[in-house]
Formats: structure tokens, sequence, C-alpha cells
């Protein structure tokens, strides 16, 4: 892609200057949605854009803003930049480097959800990034473009940052609406979901850093430039976070729809060291692993087509995986990570990740036994479709496909017990 | 005691929420107890506790659930290496071992002197900048990314000497 819409700072390096960025256009989206268009309106254009919910989850956000109870006062919105899950660094270099086009998006979706405040949820390893933005808000406060009676109109908006500390689990909506509530972070049953019920019992937008900054530009240029650019049903700019073994880790804007080979070889030149490629983690810890086939190479980066390939697009972080890995390692790595940050709510998740992990460090320390392959699937399946979030269904897909695509490295590792 | 030294800091965290749902203070005021005390001891959760009108051991609850906190005394300074998936990929794993090596200490370790500990901990978002870890000091956490083990022998040298300086 030519030009970057998200990152923009790689074309305009000081846009973290909020000068800089008031002079290539900056808050004129918000200045004309406020003073010339309803929140209805807003939500139109942004349903009628195709966004879709960047955290993983894929939802249409404008159809997520749509079912705010109506009546009901006062309303929030809160930026989710719990940004944790392996892999992912999308958020944290938007949030460093072009803070204001996340706050302007913060403030336009604030707009359309009638939100007097908005709250940014960063977790709490974000310190510095967390201050920084603080930084900026009290600059946009000073500029009279945050506070009270905005553009002259009767709209009003208050920023507030509130570090987390510590706990994956914050990333899912009703675990971070909970921990910004003061109570530990662990999902709430949906129904009712945020939007009846969120932060405080009021009806309450939660959306990602990424989908947050693509609002201004969905504002100032329309939704059909917009639906331009990705395919029909994932429409827009993607940054793809791509790391593991890759000779140019980082992030890459692009349009949805990319292929994998396209993005690994000719923008992350490549496996590192020359190696073949063995595997594809398409999202992450939380999405089945594939198997790097030429037909996997050739599927597009969006939400319909890695369902077919046997996977989501999820936060689309992808760890590239070399030939000289062994699967049960990497499942391993996975279930430790999984193990850790399940909140304890579920059994079926406290118990599971704790069961996958004890049998995948036998397998790892070469203690492995007879059936274990088995009884990994077995706990795996065990688990999903059980639990309150998606965390222990995460685990429970990736194991899984782990176990399914790589049975041989497991076979392996237990019958030569490495 | 945090409520008289801190007063004007508490009063700004506690705007931040509105006054009937103030418990939302509490992580924040959890930062600044340990800010204070190097870690959140018993008594600071009865501080804190009763800033917000909650029970000590809801706050406890709180400091057990989440990671950043801590109620045991370590290290000062906590060398918090990201060994997860995306990292180990690209020799976190080995940077660990190696700088525990050379401090002497195993993963999870304090050095004799009470005060660097050095820590494996989960993502940290910064995979594509490994090995890399956070140094949590009683100030804050800060990033330092695409280490070496000898950027990283630097920068224990440099909180030494600040410590004998200090």
């Amino acid at each position: 892609m030519a030009e970057h819409i998200l990152l923009r700072h790689r074309d305009i390096p000081d846009i973290d200057q909020l000068d800089v960025y008031l002079a290539h256009g900056g808050f004129e989206a918000l200045k004309s949605a406020v003073t010339g268009k309803s929140p209805q309106e807003v939500i139109d254009i942004v349903k009628a854009s195709g966004l879709r919910g960047r955290g993983g989850a894929g939802f249409p956000t404008g159809v997520k803003w749509s079912f705010l109870s109506p009546g009901v006062f006062p309303r929030y919105v809160v930026a989710n930049a719990d940004e944790s899950e392996p892999g992912t660094f999308k958020d944290r270099e938007i949030m460093e480097r072009n803070p204001y086009q996340f706050l302007e998006g913060v403030a336009i979706c604030a707009y359309a959800a009638q939100a007097a405040t908005a709250y940014i949820y960063c977790r709490g390893e974000f310190w510095d990034l967390a201050h920084e933005l603080e930084r900026h808000i009290e600059v946009l406060r000073q500029r009279g473009l945050l506070g009270e009676n905005l553009f002259g109109t009767d709209f009003g908006l208050d920023i507030r940052v509130h570090l987390g500390a510590g706990a994956y689990i914050c990333g899912e909506e009703t675990a971070l609406l909970s921990s910004l509530e003061g109570r530990l972070g662990q999902p709430r049953l949906r129904p009712p979901f945020p939007a009846a019920e969120g932060l405080y019992a009021k009806p309450t937008v939660v959306n990602n850093v990424e989908t947050l900054t693509n609002l201004p530009p969905i504002l100032a240029r329309g939704a059909d430039w917009y639906r331009s650019i990705g395919t029909e049903r994932s429409s827009g700019p993607k940054i793809f976070c791509l790391s593991g073994h890759i000779e140019r880790p980082g992030n890459y804007e692009l349009p949805l729809g990319t292929t994998f080979r396209e993005l690994i070889f000719e923008h992350g030149g490549g496996v590192r060291d020359g190696k073949a490629l063995k595997a594809i983690l398409p999202a992450g810890a939380s999405a089945p692993i594939l198997l790097a086939s030429d037909e996997v190479l050739d599927t597009p980066m969006d939400y319909e087509s890695l369902p077919k390939v046997g996977s989501v697009l999820g936060s689309a972080s992808v760890i590239v995986v070399d030939e000289t890995v062994d699967v049960a390692w990497l499942a391993y790595k996975i279930i430790d990570f999984f193990k850790h940050e399940s909140c304890g709510k579920c059994t079926p998740c406290r118990e599971g990740t704790y069961w996958l992990h004890s049998i995948l460090r036998r397998i790892e320390r070469g203690e492995g036994r007879a059936g274990d392959i088995d009884l990994l699937y077995s706990v795996a399946r065990a688990i999903q479709g059980k639990t309150l979030c998606a965390l222990g269904e995460f685990a429970a897909g990736e194991i899984a496909s782990d176990v399914e695509r790589f049975r041989g490295d497991f076979e392996a590792r237990i019958v030569d017990g490495k | 005691m945090l409520a008289e030294k801190y007063a004007s800091e508490i009063e700004r965290i506690l705007a931040k929420y509105p006054p009937e749902h103030k418990r939302s203070a509490v992580m924040p005021l959890l930062y600044l107890a340990q800010r204070e005390y190097g870690h959140v001891t018993q008594e600071a959760m009865q501080e804190v506790a009763d800033i917000l009108g909650l029970d000590r051991t809801e706050v406890g609850a709180l400091v057990g659930f989440y990671t950043l906190y801590y109620d045991e005394a370590e290290g000062k300074y906590r060398i918090q290496v990201c060994t997860d998936l995306p990292c180990a990929l690209r020799g976190a794993e080995e940077f660990a071992e190696a700088l525990c090596e050379n401090l002497g200490i195993r993963l999870g370790e304090t050095t004799p002197d009470g005060l660097i500990t050095v820590e494996a901990v989960k993502c940290l978002a910064a995979c594509d900048k490994a090995p890399m870890f956070q140094l949590q000091e009683p100030e804050g956490i800060h990033y330092h990314e695409e280490q070496t083990l000898e950027s990283a022998l630097k920068l224990v040298e440099e909180l030494r000497r600040r410590e004998s300086h200090g």
C-alpha cells in the first residue's frame, strides 16, 4: 500500500505533534461529525464502511454501536488498549507514533455513542505510553479539542487513561470492564452485553485501538472509499504483525485480503536465515496453527478466507515458524501462556489448561506416555464450548490443531524421549 | 500514611472515576502503594481499602490476581524478560539464561545484594524487537528492546552505580 492510513507516522514522521496532525487534516473528521452529522448518521457511515473489530473478533463496528440501549445515559466508551496477544504489537505502535488519530477516533466513537466520558484501558506494562497519552490528552484539552462544548456544540468529552496490571484476560471486553470497575478481571456472563449493561452497568462501547484509529479516515473520506480497500466482506486496511522466524519482523499495513505469501516473502523478506517455512500461526496463540502449504500461503488474509483453511484471522498477528521447530515444544510454550493467563473463573478452562500443561510438559521433557496424544486431544475437546469467554476456546483450539496437523512431532517426541 | 502523604495525588486519581464508583481507583492506588513501599504490604492493602471503603481481603485478592503487584519484597529492580513463543523463536530463552548465568542467579531469583531480580514473563507486545525485557522499578516500567547480553549487563552496571551513588 503506497499510503499508510493507520500507520501515518511512516509517511509523516512528526505526526505525534498535534500541530503536524492538524496540518494534515487532523480533527476535521471529528468536527464535521459533531457539527454536521447526527450520531445516527455517523453510525450509518461506519456500518456502510464495513469496518469490523480489529481486536480479533471481527464483529461489525457500526452494528455493535447500534446495540446501545436507547435512551439510557450516561454512556461510556472504552478503548481496549490491553494489547497482550502473543505476536501482537500494533496498537502500541499506533498509540506511540500516531496518537492523535487514535484519540480522534475515540472522540468520534464517543460522539456516535453519545458518551461524555471515555476510558482508555492500557495494559499496565504500557506505563510510559499511558503517561504519554495523558500528556496528549492534556494538550487536546488546552486546545479546546476535548472538554465541554466542542466546536460550539453541546457535545463534550473527557478521555481518561486507566492502567491495568498484567492480565491477558482483561483484553476480553467484559473482564476489562470488571477490571476498570476495580474488580478481578474475570469475564461476565453475556447477555447482558456491554452495549446494554457495560461499565457501571451503563450502556458501553468497547472497541480496540486499531478499530478506533480507522474512524477518522472513514469519516473524512467516506464509506465508499473505505470499501474500495480490501475485499467485499473484509474492507479496509489491516495492520499485520509479523514475528518469529522472519527476516524483517514488524508491523505491515496492507489491505485485508493480502496473501500470507506476499506478507511473508515480499514484505517480511522471507524466512530467517534461508530456512524452510514449516508453519504459520495466523492470530498469535489464539488460533489453530496452519501447515505452510501452497494452499495456505496463497490464502487471502481476511475474515472469510481463513476459516476455509481451518483457522481464523483474529488480530492478524502472524507468527512464522521454520523447519527447525518441534511443534510439541511450540504447543508447550502456548499452553504455558494460557495456563498462566486463565483467570480461573470457569472450571473447564482453569483445570483444562492445567492438565494440558502437565501433559505437554512431560512430553516436552521426554517423559511422554503412550496414549498422551489422544489424552491431549480429549482434554482440549472437553474445554471447548464450556466457558464464558474465548480464552479456553483459544487454548483448546490451538492445541488440538497442533496435535491434528503435526501429530508426527508429538509421536517422535514420545518415542524418542529426546 | 498514603492518605496524608499523597493527598493531592489521591484526589487526582479519584477524580477520574464517578464518585459513586471510586472502587475503580483501587488499581492506581495499588501502584501508588507499591511505589511507596516497594511492594504491597498488608498494611498498604489496609490503607488502600480504607481510602475506598473496601475490605482488606478484597484488595488482597486484586494484588494476588494481577501480576504487576507484589506482596513480597524482592529485587528493587525487576528485569522481566519476555520468553513467550514469538520472543522464544528469536532467542529470548537463551538470552534470559545467559543474563542469569552472568549474574550468578537462576531465573526468578534475586542477586545477593537484593538489587536485581530476573524473571521470565508473558508477552509484552514487543515481539518484533526480541530479545527484550521490561525494567520494573519503583518509579514505573520501561521497555528495553533488541537486547544483547552486553546491553543488558551495561544496564545492570548502571543500576548498581545508581544505587551506590544513591
